[in-house]
């Protein structure tokens, strides 16, 4: 009897979807790890060693990593500033700002950089004169990896400028605000000496986010001809085997990374709120 | 940075002055988002001449290539946003309601939010490596249970493929939206129900469905349009043999397929616009269930 209760209350359902869900994690991911190794029995770690001894993975690896931080740091920049004012003294301008934070939910990748391409391929000019003021940005480098960063902000744009805001809403900035100005601190260094301290947790977690799309991102990258690490990979991907999965696998446990330590930051400062 | 003196402080103050705060970021908006957008909307209504036309998007409804990448994006879409929500409405309830350990929510919520975010190259790579020809899976049903998957039809490169793939986004997506939304059943509905004598059945069907149900269709649009914008995953599983609309534009960015760019521009505008639609559809649906999941 006891025991047929203890089955009855045995949640078997929702053990049945935890271990498929679980299952359907694991085995991809197993599998990649499997066949990376796969290559040589004698030597399993092969595809690693190749992987990491070619010079291009590390070139591109390393410009997806600059590309990343100088997203982070732009967007940062440039979010910050706005929803630091919108809470302390345009209200009304709200709504707009957050529309436009969710509008590359609306615009896929593929979009923006066709729209992009379209708009930058062309040089400036004066209006109504044919003196030209700008150079195309997809002819020379620097134009290039302008319009790049400029796009991953805009994709990272709704996760950053949420974490943001949320990360302000916890923090009472406007006595801060006036605070510091009893104390003659200028714009710039109330911005940077109080509020970003103070939202530092929100801070990186919309960094890690950001790096987590940044870091492998194909679509931009490719179209606009960036030596990424995601058309690195997707090159591999067409001339070798054993190579691609290792480098998959190390992907994934990098935006593994950068999800675990969201998680142990939001749930640090969840605590901190629970505490006060 | 506007500098507005102390003494008219913190109240929000009418003056244009204040909107200087905000111009940097309306001018990167300006530049980099709704510029390149509205390029797009304005060069699908034209001719490559510069006048005005409406056949760019005619040609997106009669066209049978373009019609047929629209059809099949959003077939592949509707299945993985039908199939991942069901899928991750039944993982975020075995967690949250569904008396599984408490340890193991947090477990499932962290590989939900890798995982939502593991698509692309390396999500492709993957699935070769488990349902390929060569693949783990493929291997183990034909040596273990003597199953020839590829023989019986099954092919990764295919529509049923491709959809397996892309659940492997979808369905973490929807624990990620649906654990909250089962949370916040109260557990005083649920003992109100069983006090007047209904069973599980009879609550989930009357009390927890009814409550549950515009988050659930919601977060399925919103899957939808995921699904939908999804190009990486695609072009490196088939190279570009799969034709949806993603994989048309990339060529016609490319410039390889497609003589005509205003169609590309009506196509990526057509592409806005059923995004716009589903993520309107799942703010409404949001709003409405918010009522009640406080």
């Amino acid at each position: 009897m006891s025991f047929l209760s203890r089955l009855r209350r045995f949640p078997f359902w929702g053990w049945f979807w935890f271990i498929l869900g679980v299952l359907y994690f694991v085995l991809p991911l197993y599998a990649t790890v499997a066949f990376s190794l796969s290559w040589d029995p004698a030597d399993p770690f092969k595809a690693y060693e190749r992987s990491f001894g070619d010079g291009r993975f590390w070139d591109s690896f390393l410009l997806s990593n600059t590309l990343a931080l100088t997203t982070i740091f732009a967007s940062i920049a440039l979010v910050v500033p706005t929803a630091y004012w919108i809470r302390l003294k345009l209200p009304q301008a709200r709504r707009i700002v957050e529309f436009l934070t969710l509008m590359p939910f609306v615009v896929p990748a593929i979009i923006l950089v066709f729209g992009m391409i379209r708009i930058y391929s062309q040089p400036f000019t004066i209006p109504f004169t044919d003196i030209v003021f700008m150079q195309p940005l997809t002819q020379f480098k620097a134009g290039t990896n302008i319009m790049i960063v400029a796009g991953y902000m805009v994709l990272s744009m709704p996760y950053m400028y949420r974490s943001v805001d949320t990360g302000m809403r916890t923090v009472d900035i406007r006595t801060l605000t006036e605070a510091a100005q009893s104390l003659g601190a200028s714009w710039f260094t109330i911005i940077t000496h109080i509020i970003l301290p103070n939202i530092r947790s929100a801070l990186l977690s919309g960094a890690l986010l950001t790096f987590a799309i940044v870091v492998g991102e194909v679509v931009l990258a490719s179209f606009l001809g960036v030596q990424a690490f995601g058309p690195y990979l997707f090159l591999l991907g067409q001339h070798r085997a054993y190579e691609p999965a290792a480098l998959s696998f190390v992907s994934f446990l990098l935006t593994w990374v950068a999800m675990g330590l969201i998680q142990l930051v939001t749930g640090g400062q969840e605590q901190t709120v629970g505490a006060h | 940075m506007a500098r507005v003196s102390p003494t008219n402080g913190f109240k929000p103050s009418a003056s244009w002055k204040v909107w200087l705060g905000v111009v940097p970021f309306f001018l990167f908006a300006i530049l980099f988002l709704l510029l390149p957008s509205f390029r797009l909307l304005t060069a699908s209504f034209s001719t490559p001449e510069g006048a005005f036309t409406l056949d760019n998007i005619r040609q997106l409804f009669t066209e049978p290539l373009i019609v047929n990448s629209y059809r099949l994006s959003i077939q592949i879409s509707a299945v993985t946003a039908l199939g991942g929500g069901i899928f991750g409405f039944l993982l975020a309830y075995s967690v949250t309601v569904g008396g599984l350990p408490k340890q193991l929510r947090s477990v499932l919520i962290t590989f939900s939010g890798v995982a939502s975010n593991f698509a692309g190259v390396p999500l492709a790579f993957a699935f070769v490596a488990t349902l390929g020809r060569q693949g783990f899976i493929t291997a183990v049903l034909k040596n273990i249970f003597n199953l020839d998957v590829y023989a019986s039809g099954f092919n990764l490169y295919s529509f049923a493929g491709l959809s397996l793939v892309y659940m492997y986004f979808q369905f973490p997506l929807m624990v990620l939206i649906m654990a909250p939304a089962l949370d916040g059943l109260k557990k005083e509905w649920r003992e109100a129900a069983e006090n007047l004598g209904a069973n599980t059945t009879q609550y989930w069907l009357k009390v927890a469905m009814p409550v549950l149900l515009p988050s659930i269709l919601g977060s399925m649009i919103l899957l939808f349009g995921n699904a939908f914008g999804a190009y990486a995953t695609a072009y490196a599983l088939t190279g570009g043999r799969i034709g949806l609309v993603t994989i048309q534009i990339g060529a016609q960015i490319r410039g390889d397929v497609l003589y005509n760019p205003g169609l590309g521009y009506a196509m990526a505008v057509g592409m806005v616009f059923i995004m716009a639609v589903s993520l309107t559809g799942y703010s409404l649906l949001q709003a409405k269930t918010e009522r009640w999941l406080k």
